[in-house]
């Protein structure tokens, strides 16, 4: 069943609505989230919900307890091309938890917020923006990592990010809700303003695999277990650009590579040289690489992961 | 007066991006003055080359009191400003969301980076600022609760109100935060306007600045008389909300003395015309903040006007 969580009046003859999918059976009590959509140039969750609604919908008698879909906490952004809210200057992922008393947009947010309080899990998808791409990745604080780390080993990732709390990230959705109890893993996969269908059908095989053990799903999975690689078990390395040009890139995102092998170039198309080669210098994964050709020096062009 | 290039940025396609500062005496590292750092800050840049203007002339009249340093940086991001766009051109990213900055992270983060390095270390930091909300406010003097704010000093720029935050976590990379953190006594100036320029608010703000810094012995230049400053902490601030979306015609500006039950303005509906609801003020005060934009959002902030005591 389809509900309107918010619904706010804009100038012109037009609702803005925020609105989720409702599927329930069984007689679990369970209640399972799925989020994407707030920043309006990330689509890949499009393709998640999609395929995740129309399944549990053709195939009730499986499930046990309520699954909830928002495909569009920010629908302005998305119909618009528009990273944020249109009319407003802050990133909706920083306002959390939001404030009813606040602007239109802290006001949404305050509703999005209590309409989730209260599942027993939501996944919260990302994905990157349209510079970078990103290996399906979860993204969890050191501050949760008990708590969600086993949740996120199930979702057939290929990558686990445990990363530091950062006090600006205490303004986002998933600090909101799991510092209100309700446990939040944040998925990034593939790249802004594109769908990569591969990695949506991996995530919903993932998604199944957290309900069946969460007793919400009895239904089967057709991706067999994934282990997926710890960012604690070695290091994380940043590579951004020395110079500003146009980068050519060399690997794949995904794609393990050697010590001394060449990631890509950044060349100067009206001079035609190479302004800067960037190299591995260990072995590891390339588990995000630059999408957008044009780079400043100091854009990020690709983050490696390297096993101790 | 030293003209410095303190940044510079190669770009890609475009001419190299620079930042430039303007160096007025020596010794103490006394007052940083930052204007622009989004690309529709036009009335915070024009206010920044007034008031290096000021200084050529009190330097040139001696007027600038030995061992006071000043820095004046007019623009961080004109290459925003260029193309009319208000955050960085490349990634829409918002360099006044990036401090204390990181020399080896991304774009905005060096130039915060390289901004906070230049600025950091004196005893005063202004900013000209603008809101994250469109709308206009009466010229005041902002502070961060950090602990080290010095509100009543803030008084010394003579302006209507001086007003105190709290700071939310995403408030903690702004550079009014930070400014703080690192010990130099910060205040944000909002002189009302953003993207189109006012001279009235412009003087204002210019003979705020010059007060401020003759109030503490930097330069000498008399200013005209001042207001007797009012502090208004943000919580005290009555929000007007719009019941509904549609043409805002407004009655009422900033500084206006309302009374309780006054009619403030109309929304419109935008197919006949007719009222959709009348906006009235809730309280006795002053309106501080009105929007300012002809199209309203169900929601939307119309007004924060102050309480009267």
């Amino acid at each position: 069943m389809i509900k309107t969580i918010l619904s706010s009046e804009l100038p012109v003859d037009e609702q803005l609505l925020i609105q989720k999918q409702s599927i329930t059976s069984g007689t679990g009590n369970k209640r399972f989230c799925v989020v994407t959509g707030t920043h309006g140039d990330e689509l890949e969750g499009q393709y998640v919900c999609y395929l995740l609604s129309r399944l549990l919908q053709e195939n009730k008698d499986k499930l046990n307890g309520t699954v909830e879909i928002y495909p569009a906490l920010n629908p302005l952004g998305i119909d618009s091309t528009t990273r944020g809210v249109p009319n407003f200057d802050l990133d909706m992922n920083r306002i959390f938890p939001g404030d009813p008393h606040g602007s239109m947009a802290e006001s949404t947010v305050h509703g999005i917020l209590q309409d989730l309080v209260g599942a027993d899990l939501v996944i919260d998808i990302h994905a990157s923006n349209i510079f970078l791409r990103e290996v399906p990745q979860a993204r969890i604080s050191t501050s949760t990592v008990d708590k969600l780390l086993p949740i996120a080993e199930q979702l057939h990732l290929e990558f686990i990010w445990i990363h530091e709390a950062v006090t600006v990230l205490e303004s986002t959705l998933a600090y909101a809700l799991n510092e209100r109890d309700t446990p939040v893993v944040v998925v990034e996969m593939g790249v802004g303003l594109r769908i990569t269908q591969e990695y949506g059908e991996r995530l919903v095989q993932g998604i199944l695999n957290v309900m069946t053990d969460m007793g919400m799903w009895t239904g089967p999975i057709s991706l067999p277990p994934c282990e997926s690689i710890l960012s604690t078990t070695g290091e994380v390395e940043f590579f951004n650009a020395s110079e500003s040009g146009i980068f050519i890139p060399y690997v794949d995102h995904s794609m393990e590579v050697s010590a001394g092998q060449i990631l890509g170039e950044i060349v100067d198309p009206l001079a035609g040289t190479v302004l800067e080669s960037i190299y591995a210098k260990e072995d590891g994964l390339v588990f995000t690489i630059r999408a957008y050709p044009v780079v400043y020096e100091g854009s990020l062009i690709a983050r490696m992961f390297t096993k101790r | 007066m030293k003209k410095e290039l303190l940044f510079t940025l190669k770009s890609p396609c475009r001419d190299t991006f620079r930042i430039h500062g303007f160096r007025f005496g020596s010794g103490k590292k006394s007052v940083a003055i930052v204007g622009a750092m989004r690309g529709d800050e036009v009335q915070q840049q024009y206010v920044c080359a007034r008031v290096v203007n000021a200084l050529l002339t009190l330097e040139d009249r001696g007027a600038i009191n030995p061992e006071h340093e000043i820095l004046v940086i007019p623009s961080a991001n004109h290459f925003s400003m260029n193309i009319s766009k208000r955050f960085w051109a490349m990634d829409n990213t918002d360099v006044n969301r990036m401090f204390p900055g990181f020399s080896q992270g991304e774009t905005t983060q060096r130039i915060a980076a390289a901004l906070f390095k230049q600025v950091q270390g004196y005893s005063y930091g202004i900013q000209l600022a603008s809101f994250y909300m469109s709308g206009d406010c009466v010229p005041h003097i902002r502070m961060m609760r950090t602990g080290y704010e010095d509100e009543p000093l803030g008084k010394s720029f003579g302006l209507p109100y001086t007003m105190t935050c709290q700071p939310r976590p995403y408030d903690t990379t702004l550079l009014n935060y930070n400014w703080q953190i690192w010990k130099t006594k910060a205040y944000s100036l909002y002189c009302g306007q953003t993207a189109s320029l006012d001279e009235q608010s412009a003087q204002t703000a210019i003979s705020a600045i010059l007060r401020f810094m003759d109030s503490q012995g930097i330069i000498k230049s008399p200013q005209s008389p001042a207001f007797l400053s009012q502090h208004v902490p943000e919580e005290k601030l009555v929000h007007i909300k719009a019941h509904k979306a549609g043409i805002l015609f407004l009655m009422s500006k900033p500084h206006d003395h309302v009374a309780r039950g006054q009619i403030l303005g109309h929304i419109l509906d935008p197919y006949d015309g007719s009222i959709r609801w009348e906006i009235q003020s809730p309280i006795d005060g002053t309106i501080f903040h009105a929007a300012n934009k002809p199209l309203v959002l169900e929601n939307g902030l119309l007004f924060r006007i102050i309480p009267d005591a």
